[in-house]
């Protein structure tokens, strides 16, 4: 079904192309044909005049192709590299293979024979602003939204490292030893100067390694390796536009001064650093605007593509490397998935994606097509050497790079690593690019262009297709994501929960110290300015209401996927079709079932998605506000093992919520909200109703009540009571029974507020001294709190018993 | 905070801690500015209460077994030296295979001893076995899933 799709396109690309002709040959005869047309559309204010009777009758049928040409072909184009791109994962053994830009480019090529063959011109797509102005911004923004920060911050020194010296490295290199190539006269290659060699050089030493990435991807290979190779490919761009400006300057030139390369490595530096300012400058203004965004939830996704393009544009007027947007992708990212609706962050990186791939499809396909359809010169001596030169420099210089950097780095990369690093190395579609857009006046362009399509696709052909068989008979080592043993899993968190204890009692020096610093700058300035309503960033609730939203949606995408526990599919799977019925009202525990699914599996899925960072750093700070929801509700189930589940949710929280506090700090805020409370039971409603208040979010896409609740009561010391109040009634009922219970009724008998843990607190000191309630707050509670901090287990059944003994 | 911190250790305590723990001068600084900062009661030693007002550690689910960890046998308040002991378990292992026969005892950071203290964060009676109980209490608390657990340990 696929080809014959292709198919079908082709001819009708085919058929419109060469009627392009036509229509514009006819257009004037069709103009004679139709001029009583015209009045009609063309001018407004001239009175409209009924067809001339010589003209004849009224034309049933008309076409006007010319109108819609251009975006017509473009829809043509876009839809037969999509229809290929069905066309080649029909065949999953396909793909594993053969890497999808060889098949693009080998579809583009076919395609290019046709038309070569009807002797067509291709649209001009790859010129040079279509490419740099339209195709290439996707892609970018695409690397830096998706880059995984973390593992690329702990990189930074090892990635810059191999993208700026290796990238000079290799050009240079490979410069020179084209320029003593072409010294042999036998070649014919004699009136290539250096300037020109250094400058093709520079073109194809960017290395673009799309293909290598999707592969190592499925292979696994280890997260060291697949950053290095991400972020090289990513920054060595920087890099060659240097020195393709660079040098395409100093090839006017008859000769090269010295200060020209020291202006050239100034350049560089203007190019790097103003890149990264225009990206922080970009970023913190779009996540800036995005504070204010939360009436116009339609138009957010719009503010995040619109900065980005600007920012991109910008940097292409000062002619900065608009590659360092991904900073500012990267800025935005974390500052925008803040403010808006999670509905808005899934379409951004849906619509990302989307744009991102149909760029890299119709680059690779057009580098086909192009490939038959341009003049070329071809001289066997250049291109051959250029290959070989290519491939030696390229090892030569991961070689060497790695010896220097090795040292400097806590996991060192062996032979292995540095062999798939250097065989990674694939030419993309930006030396192509640049190679088209060489100026004229150079006069072996045709031969530059040829050699450069020829590496193009040596590498992505050659080194594409056998990368994927070469990694795995050498065994590269790979990331620890298959561990499938329970025992080790088991272990595994164990020792991470350690260190992490160990690094937080430690109050984690040395390695972070720099993390450290911008955090609190972070917390301090930045998220002051730019988030909306910003929370203390121990806000357990909103975090974890994104994850457990987030999974649940990613849950819900695939429904046998991921599922690890037999016998959870199957329920959760008629869960999911309960939740597909409208309307249902959910029962409690149908509610509460569901939740535990969901969560026990998030839990567990969320550990394999952190594979990248578990081996060899911290799990970072989100697993640990879900660990103290967890916490809470073991505490919960083994503390009341009998009642209502519900019902230890508004005590047993209240009092270990210290826990969210900072150490010191704060406690003025939680007294506050503790003191309004004080005052008659019915504050016991208006307290849970606004702990409801807090947490019901109207897009809580689970509909569950519990975890909403267990939560509330964590929210309850910096919550912004900016959503609309639901109190259901469930929730009522439990407010109601924790009054009459045994915890809440001698707690509230007698005493000045319906808050149970202090005021039991103060119940257990009221002996030694009762005026203790009207002291100095803080330091009426400080005591209250190491009491609380202490091994909650014990902590409670002692409070309790004094409760009833106290009251 | 750190110029307070710095003037009440001592020079030969730093070296002493150093040789026997492995810090650098500066880590030891730095760690003796926690401990200070840890420490409310201004007494130089840090009890139980001291480390579970640390937020972090409390939600942490083997945060109880590693505040024990700091404590030995039936004491209740653990001074620097204690501290700084400890946390040398901690640090990377070193290859000096070199002087491995010339010193004494292994350092305590040696592969040996992490296994060590890793064993007894499992092992709470200090029996120096692990029941099947005790692995058991671990399970639960690091919340692998309660299914695959049993299904695992039967």
């Amino acid at each position: 079904a696929g080809t014959k799709c292709v198919t079908s396109v082709l001819v009708l690309l085919l058929f419109c192309n060469p009627g392009n002709c036509e229509i514009q040959e006819s257009k004037p005869a069709a103009s004679t044909v139709v001029p009583g047309v015209k009045p009609y559309h063309n001018e407004a204010n001239e009175p409209q005049a009924f067809p001339d009777p010589e003209q004849g009758s009224l034309p049933v049928f008309t076409m006007d192709y010319p109108r819609i040409q251009v975006p017509f072909e473009f829809t043509l184009w876009v839809l037969l590299a999509s229809f290929a791109k069905i066309g080649f994962h029909i065949y999953h053994k396909i793909t594993i293979w053969i890497p999808e830009s060889c098949l693009l480019i080998a579809i583009g090529l076919i395609v290019g024979a046709i038309m070569h063959s009807v002797k067509e011109e291709p649209p001009a797509v790859l010129s040079s602003n279509v490419f740099f102005l339209y195709m290439l911004p996707p892609i970018v923004l695409d690397n830096g939204y998706f880059m995984p920060t973390r593992p690329f911050f702990e990189n930074i020194g090892t990635v810059l490292w191999y993208a700026v010296v290796g990238t000079l490295w290799n050009s240079i290199g490979i410069g020179i030893s084209l320029f003593t190539i072409c010294q042999f006269e036998v070649f014919g290659l004699q009136d290539i100067n250096l300037q020109e060699n250094l400058m093709f050089a520079s073109i194809i030493s960017a290395v673009d390694p799309v293909a290598a990435l999707n592969v190592f991807e499925d292979i696994g290979v280890n997260e060291q390796m697949y950053i290095v190779i991400f972020g090289e490919g990513l920054f060595n761009d920087a890099v060659t536009v240097v020195l393709y400006s660079m040098f395409t300057f100093m090839a006017d030139m008859p000769t090269v001064e010295s200060s020209d390369v020291f202006l050239g490595v100034a350049r560089f530096f203007v190019v790097g650093v103003g890149g990264v300012l225009f990206g922080l400058l970009f970023g913190f203004v779009a996540a800036f605007t995005t504070r204010f965004t939360h009436n116009v939830r339609q138009i957010e996704p719009l503010f995040v593509f619109m900065y980005s393009y600007l920012a991109y544009l910008v940097a292409e007027l000062f002619a900065i490397s608009s590659i360092l947007i991904i900073v500012c992708a990267i800025t935005m990212k974390y500052y925008v998935e803040e403010n808006v609706s999670q509905r808005s962050c899934t379409t951004i990186r849906h619509v990302v994606k989307v744009l991102a791939t149909i760029s890299e499809t119709l680059i690779f396909f057009f580098l086909g097509v192009i490939t038959i359809t341009t003049e070329h010169e071809w001289n066997w001596a250049y291109i051959l050497f250029t290959l070989l030169f290519a491939f030696i420099w390229r090892g030569l210089g991961i070689l060497v790079l790695t010896q220097i950097i090795n040292p400097f780095r806590t996991i060192h990369f062996n032979f292995k690593d540095q062999f798939g690093l250097a065989y990674g190395g694939l030419r993309g579609a930006i030396c192509f690019a640049l190679a088209f857009t060489l100026p004229d006046n150079i006069n072996r362009k045709n031969l530059f262009v040829t050699a450069s399509i020829a590496i193009i696709i040596f590498t992505v052909f050659i080194q594409g297709i056998s990368i994927r068989p070469i990694v795995e008979y050498i065994n590269i080592r790979r990331t620890n994501k298959d561990m499938n043993t329970i025992n080790v899993e088991i272990h595994t968190r164990v020792m991470e929960h350690l260190i992490c204890g160990v690094e937080d009692l430690c109050g984690q020096w040395s390695h972070y110290y720099w993390k450290d610093k911008f955090k609190k700058f972070n917390d301090r300035v930045l998220r002051r300015i730019l988030l909306r309503d910003n929370r203390a960033q121990s806000s357990i609730v909103s975090l974890y209401k994104k994850l457990e939203l987030q999974n649940a949606i990613d849950l819900l995408d695939t429904p046998m996927g991921d599922l690890s526990a037999a016998p959870s599919i199957i329920s959760l799977h008629d869960e999911k079709k309960e939740a597909s019925r409208p309307k249902k009202k959910f029962l409690a525990k149908d509610v509460r079932k569901m939740h535990d699914i969901l969560s026990k599996n998030m839990y567990k899925i969320r550990q394999k998605t952190l594979a990248y960072t578990n081996k060899y750093n911290l799990p970072d700070e989100s697993q640990n506000r879900e660990i103290l929801i967890r916490r809470h509700a073991s505490i919960r189930r083994s503390l009341r093992p009998g009642s209502c589940r519900e019902l230890p949710s508004q005590n047993i929280p209240r009092s270990q919520k210290y826990f969210s506090l900072q150490p010191g700090g704060d406690l003025e805020s939680a007294f506050v909200l503790r003191r309004r409370s004080h005052g008659g039971s019915s504050d016991v409603d208006r307290l849970s109703a606004r702990l409801q208040m807090s947490g019901v979010s109207p897009r809580s896409s689970s509909r569950s009540l519990i975890p909403l609740k267990r939560l509330n009561t964590i929210e309850e010391t910096r919550s912004t009571q900016n959503q609309p109040a639901t109190s259901p009634s469930p929730v009522v009922d439990v407010v109601d029974e924790m009054d009459l219970g045994a915890f809440g009724g001698s707690s509230l008998r007698g005493r000045k507020g319906p808050v149970p843990a202090p005021r039991r607190h103060s119940s257990n000191r009221v002996k030694d001294d009762e005026e203790e309630d009207g002291r100095v707050p803080p330091r009426g509670w400080t005591p209250e709190e190491d009491d609380n901090r202490g091994n909650p287990l014990l902590r409670f059944p002692s409070q309790r018993s004094g409760g009833p003994g106290g009251s | 905070m750190g110029s307070r911190a710095s003037t009440l250790l001592r020079e030969e305590e730093i070296e002493e801690i150093k040789k026997e723990t492995g810090f650098s001068h500066s880590q030891i600084t730095r760690l003796y500015s926690r401990f200070t900062s840890l420490d409310k009661g201004e007494n130089g030693t840090l009890s139980r209460e001291d480390f579970q007002r640390i937020p972090e550690l409390a939600i942490n689910p083997l945060g109880d077994r590693i505040i024990n960890a700091f404590f030995p046998e039936g004491e209740d308040q653990v001074n620097f030296r204690g501290f700084m002991r400890t946390l040398a378990h901690f640090r990377p292992i070193e290859d000096n295979e070199k002087n491995k026969n010339s010193s004494a005892s292994e350092p305590l950071n040696s592969r040996t001893n992490k296994l060590l203290f890793a064993f007894r964060l499992y092992d709470l009676d200090r029996d120096d076995k692990i029941s099947r109980d005790e692995l058991l209490q671990v399970l639960e608390k690091v919340d692998v899933e309660q299914k695959m657990s049993i299904r695992f340990l039967h």
